[in-house]
């Protein structure tokens, strides 16, 4: 026991001490060097140290010695309270953003930019970013505006526009197309990246298009290679997004029986399709919906129900301990599920599965298999997303509640917007996704058997 | 960017009558000392759009300002200028041109616009939500005294009709209903199914069209090709794309699904509606949506397309020259309060003087003025808030008020000038007073003639 106790503390120590010299070459965007990583420690200055029984797991597999596990540590992610590395990144940046005034300590590693400014400024340098594809333009645009949410429709619309991008290159003279190609994906995912963060399972989808472009056979024209690279791209789109979809509707709709009582929270694709199909084939249940604000993403989700004819009842959060008695079953969303078994989703999702827990009810997520990560996340804390914190201190419709007009002014108010948290595997019953129902625990299993490596030829 | 920009600069307009002319067309009006058309170029450089097409009506107007075009910008803008015949309306002149537009979306400026709104972001909002058609408004621009001269100056309380009716959602950025203030005489007409499906409609008076349009190349010639009465871009194919915009019958994408090879065979037709819905779900729902979604019992599908806006900030300055008036007030605005549109430096007194003017002794030139270069101003002048040209002669005991003064003009001893416009060429011999006058090109006034309000012009 001591023995594998002093390995791990070894091995920990060694892979820390990697990063420090080899990261002055590394690209900025926190996806871009990804493609190899074994490894399922999330490196980060000050972060916990891994634990144990993840370190144990690696260890029964077949781990590469030593020496080639140490050339696949993963880049670190920028931590934004880094001044030299904000500070280099900014000089890079092809989007001027200004740190927003009252930033929340907790979270000084993360982006804190000022909302307001934050549209006209991209809007305004349309015409001079000729670096950057119309497509992608538009995409980060509408991401900055808050057009699309959803991990699976940015992941589409991303790809989309990664795909006329691709259409529209052509190799300069004397050039390689393996590797022109990737640095140009690579600005281009910094730029997005700089409109809005990318989602953990967005880096996914990025890696499995730079990992084909990798593997494109040198003797290959342009064109070829183009549309060999476009119809990888809709491969993927149509089997992990699409069909996966459509195997997950399949699955849960038999765990919808009648007379249930469904509870769902914030707006998941999935779990519309799921209650849509249920109601399609005549089974007779109730939905609870419920919500949060800022955003209120359930209303429309809820309006799409009531159209359909299902009877829905809809509440907040601050309410979800009063309802859950009746309620049978709990189909939640997920924007990422961790190697540990904890599911990344929208903020107030843990506090659905934890009340969940509490009366006993399961909780069903319902995700698609390339969300799945090799990262292991213990808090909210380390990796999220800060929103706009003005849209906390307004009502809409209310115009006289305005107490916090002044927020900027005020000192010792920070107000924090956070978009995502973390939900603990303990409180998950299981995780639907298209290859099965799975219990958390098999999160890294999905993640070895069907991870990169085998994503289809 | 995927943007091609058309400049309608106009031709010889008869609203301008007395101060342009086979010689001098509108777009070459000077306004500050340089041709009205300059800022709408100067605009489109700084937003890094270098590849220009340039329509004016008529041959030698073509010749005239393809002439200062190439000299001005010859090595840093790539312009074309097109000739189209005369009065054949905006639309005809993009009809005319058609087969040099290639790019995806067509940004069209009107040649008399003074402005230093960011194009960049007009052209970002009609990207970003995919519209057939955007259009800049910007607040109506406060008018200065009226002219006496104007349409018979009858009743002032018809105001000079400048403004439009513009009818916004509650989100302001989709239009749903234009009309020209001067059109509309009692009552305004808005679609029925356009209130339903979005709920709230505000109407504003106090926002202009700019005439500047950003539009989806393919519907725009579509619409131009079935509608072959359309005239006007402003009036008619505007306010056709807007009426439409939930009974869509342009077709949007132009060319069908299968562009792209292989396609279509990897992702089949209802795993395509699949991923629509998915991506529609996602974002929030416009109106379109709602109104293409909402089950009436009609099984054809409707279509819509978006026309959007953008709305300038009020701290931007836009106005344009299509009239007396309107000439006025930009210069006094562009030397005045936009005076950062004009390119030009201040002097310490806020005016701008050429360095090789002259000015007599106890002249005065008041702030807010310009002089240009080789001017001669006699003894105990006073200038006060005036434009006055290039090589201009003038004499003694003159005063010059709010006014505008071309090139090569000779102005006598004693003369009084105030509110008027007064063309290159001129002489004015001794002690004549010009009040609210437009004096054209090459006219001589006689001595001692006093006019008010008057045109006069070389017959």
């Amino acid at each position: 026991m001591s023995s594998i106790l002093f390995l791990q503390s070894v091995v920990g120590l060694i892979v820390v001490l990697y990063p420090a010299n080899g990261n002055s070459a590394v690209a900025e965007s926190g996806k871009a060097a990804l493609a190899k990583s074994k490894n399922q420690s999330s490196l980060k200055k000050d972060g916990p140290p891994v634990t144990s029984e993840v370190t144990i797991d690696k260890k029964s597999g077949n781990r590469p010695p030593e020496k080639e596990r140490k050339k696949d540590a993963p880049p670190q992610r920028m931590q934004f309270d880094d001044q030299n590395r904000v500070g280099k990144a900014k000089r890079r940046a092809l989007v001027n953003q200004t740190e927003a005034k009252n930033r929340v300590e907790l979270f000084r590693h993360l982006p804190q930019y000022d909302h307001g400014s934050q549209l006209p400024n991209l809007e305004s340098k349309l015409f001079q970013l000729d670096s950057v594809h119309p497509a992608v333009f538009k995409v980060g645009l509408r991401y900055m505006a808050g057009d699309i949410s959803g991990v699976n429709a940015r992941c589409t619309e991303m790809l989309r526009a990664l795909q006329e991008a691709i259409i529209d290159y052509s190799t300069p003279p004397e050039k390689v197309l393996i590797r022109e190609l990737t640095a140009k994906i690579s600005s281009y995912i910094s730029f997005i990246n700089e409109c809005r963060p990318l989602s953990i399972s967005m880096g996914n989808a990025i890696r499995f298009v730079k990992r084909r472009i990798a593997k494109l056979p040198l003797s290959h024209t342009d064109v070829e290679a183009k549309t060999a690279l476009c119809s990888d791209i809709d491969r993927f789109i149509n089997e992990k997004i699409i069909i996966a979809d459509k195997v997950i509707v399949g699955h849960a709709s038999t765990k919808v029986r009648d007379g249930d009582v469904l509870l769902t929270y914030g707006l998941s694709c999935v779990v519309e399709m799921i209650l849509l199909s249920a109601h399609d084939v005549g089974k007779k249940f109730r939905v609870v919906v419920v919500d949060s604000r800022p955003k209120l993403e359930s209303q429309a989700l809820l309006n799409r129900l009531i159209a359909k004819g299902l009877s829905c009842t809809y509440t907040h959060i601050n309410a979800v301990s009063y309802i859950m008695h009746e309620v049978t079953k709990v189909f939640l969303g997920a924007s990422a599920v961790l190697s540990n078994g904890t599911v990344l989703s929208r903020v107030g999702t843990a506090c659905i599965a934890m009340v969940a827990h509490a009366f006993s009810v399961p909780v069903l997520i319902c995700c698609e298999a390339f969300k799945f990560h090799e990262r292991v996340l213990l808090d909210s804390i380390c990796c999220n997303e800060i929103g706009d914190p003005g849209a906390l201190a307004t009502v809409p419709g209310r115009m006289d509640i305005n107490y916090l007009e002044n927020w900027t002014n005020e000192e010792n108010l920070q107000l924090l917007n956070l978009m995502y948290d973390v939900t603990p595997s303990d409180y998950v019953s299981v995780i639907v996704t298209d290859h099965g129902m799975i219990p958390p625990t098999s999160v890294p299993v999905i993640v070895r058997e069907y991870g990169q490596e085998h994503y289809l030829i | 960017m995927d943007f091609q920009v058309v400049v309608l600069a106009g031709g010889v307009s008869k609203k301008l009558l007395p101060l342009v002319s086979h010689e001098l067309p509108n777009a070459l009006l000077p306004v500050a000392n340089r041709p009205v058309l300059s800022y709408v170029v100067e605009l489109l450089e700084l937003s890094n759009l270098k590849d220009l097409i340039v329509v004016v009506e008529g041959k030698d107007t073509a010749l005239n300002v393809g002439a200062w075009i190439s000299g001005a910008y010859a090595d840093r803008l790539h312009v074309e200028v097109a000739a189209v015949p005369e009065d054949v309306g905006t639309a005809g002149a993009i009809r005319a041109i058609a087969r040099h537009l290639y790019a995806k979306d067509i940004l069209i400026v009107s040649g008399d616009l003074v402005s230093d709104v960011p194009i960049g972001a007009v052209a970002a909002t009609h990207r970003r939500h995919d519209a057939v058609v955007t259009a800049l408004l910007c607040n109506t621009p406060v008018s200065g005294p009226l002219e006496s001269v104007s349409s018979g100056g009858k009743d002032k309380a018809k105001k000079p009709g400048r403004y439009d009716l513009i009818g916004l959602d509650p989100t302001k950025q989709f239009l749903l209903h234009i009309a020209t203030g001067a059109e509309v005489e009692k009552d305004l007409r808005i679609q029925k199914s356009i209130l339903r499906s979005v709920g709230q409609v505000e109407i504003r008076a106090d926002l202009m069209d700019a005439h500047l349009y950003a539009f989806k190349r393919s519907v725009l010639l579509e619409v131009l090709d079935q509608n072959g009465e359309f005239h006007s871009l402003k009036h008619d194919v505007l306010p056709y794309l807007v009426r439409s915009q939930l009974k869509s019958e342009v077709l949007l994408n132009g060319t069908p699904q299968a562009e792209e090879n292989g396609t279509e065979k990897v992702i089949s037709q209802s795993n395509q509606q699949m991923l629509s819905q998915i991506l529609a779900n996602a974002s929030e729902p416009t109106f379109h949506l709602r109104h293409e979604l909402s089950t009436n019992g009609s099984d054809s599908v409707r279509r819509t397309h978006k026309c959007c806006v953008y709305i300038a900030g009020s701290n931007k300055y836009c106005a344009r020259l299509n009239s007396l008036q309107a000439y006025n007030d930009i210069n006094r605005d562009v030397i005045g309060e936009a005076s950062h549109l004009s390119g030009y430096s201040f002097s310490s007194h806020n005016n701008i003087i050429d360095p090789t003017a002259e000015l007599g002794a106890k002249t005065t030139v008041g702030p807010h003025c310009m002089l240009g270069e080789g001017s001669q101003m006699g003894d105990k002048c006073s200038v006060k808030r005036s434009v006055i040209g290039r090589h201009c002669r003038i004499g003694a005991n003159v005063k010059v008020v709010n006014s505008v003064v071309m090139n090569h003009v000779t102005i006598g001893d004693g003369c009084s000038i105030q509110g008027s416009v007064i063309c290159s060429n001129v002489q004015l011999q001794e002690r004549a007073t010009l009040k609210d006058c437009q004096v054209g090109a090459g006219y001589m006034v006689t001595a001692g003639s006093d006019c008010k309000g008057e045109v006069l012009t070389k017959k």
